[in-house]
């Protein structure tokens, strides 16, 4: 399998897990949210999120492990910007209600404008800031 | 283990292995991606397109019952308003997913592949989500 038909293959898993989510459990598979509702549960609403997360970690560690030609973890990135970009992260997404997930793929899927506004706008300031480190700074 | 949570863990694994088999779990690649005006690399429109694409065509077969099959309501956002937080929200995201490649899935998908960066960005990560806490309390 080439490149995309391997990229095309695990975004329609990541499709179907966001389905199966919200067939089952009737719940958004917005993982800045659920990450959101492990770290200040509700009664009774921590149980399945943190399940969530789980299966995400594990899965991911295994396929890596396991499939040659898996990408491995870039090591050499600076700390500052890690740092840095983890607290906007964190802060955006839970100010802006969702991320990648929440409003990319879960979001676009029943229609919502909210989240397609949120998309528009966390992909062109991405993309800005992509070029501002890349060509401008270094 | 209840059906509820096991139903999470299996989308949850489903998720992490879309996102490592389709490259996401790569910052390289996801700069690469955003990168539009450098070295651009088109694969990750293939997952987003897969992902975005299998649930536009299958939320609306699931939405059409009257609640999940697990639980009693599907719960998703009332809300209709693209505000100004939102917006905001979105693009201090994008920001950050921009500055180092991660955005929320794919970091806590690095716990599982062993990546080094990812207890620089996820503890920061972290710490964004209890800044807005904190911030939006005051």
């Amino acid at each position: 399998m080439t490149t995309w038909m391997i990229a095309l293959a695990g975004g329609v898993l990541i499709g179907l897990s966001a389905t199966l989510l919200l067939w089952l459990n009737g719940r958004v598979a917005g993982v800045s949210g659920i990450l959101n509702g492990v770290l200040f549960p509700n009664a009774g609403d921590l149980s399945w999120r943190a399940m969530f997360l789980l299966g995400l970690i594990v899965a991911a560690g295994l396929y890596t492990a396991l499939v040659p030609g898996a990408p491995l973890p870039r090591t050499d990135y600076s700390r500052v910007a890690l740092v840095v970009a983890g607290l906007l992260v964190g802060f955006g997404t839970r100010m802006g209600n969702g991320c990648t997930s929440g409003h990319g793929v879960c979001g676009l899927g029943r229609f919502s404008m909210r989240s397609l506004a949120a998309v528009l706008t966390f992909m062109a300031t991405a993309i800005a800031t992509t070029f501002v480190v890349r060509h401008l700074w270094s | 283990m209840k059906k509820f949570s096991l139903a999470a863990l299996f989308s949850g694994a489903l998720f992490g292995l879309g996102l490592a088999m389709s490259g996401m779990t790569d910052p390289r690649r996801v700069l690469g991606f955003l990168d539009v005006f450098g070295d651009f690399d088109p694969t990750l429109l293939f997952v987003l397109g897969g992902a975005v694409a299998t649930t536009t065509l299958l939320f609306r077969f699931v939405l059409r019952r009257g609640s999940p099959v697990l639980a009693d309501t599907f719960q998703l956002s009332n809300l209709k308003h693209v505000d100004r937080k939102l917006l905001g929200g979105a693009a201090l995201f994008g920001i950050g997913w921009g500055i180092a490649g991660y955005c929320p899935g794919p970091a806590l998908a690095g716990l599982g592949i062993g990546s080094i960066e990812a207890l620089w960005f996820i503890p920061a990560m972290l710490a964004g989500i209890l800044l807005h806490r904190v911030v939006n309390r005051a």
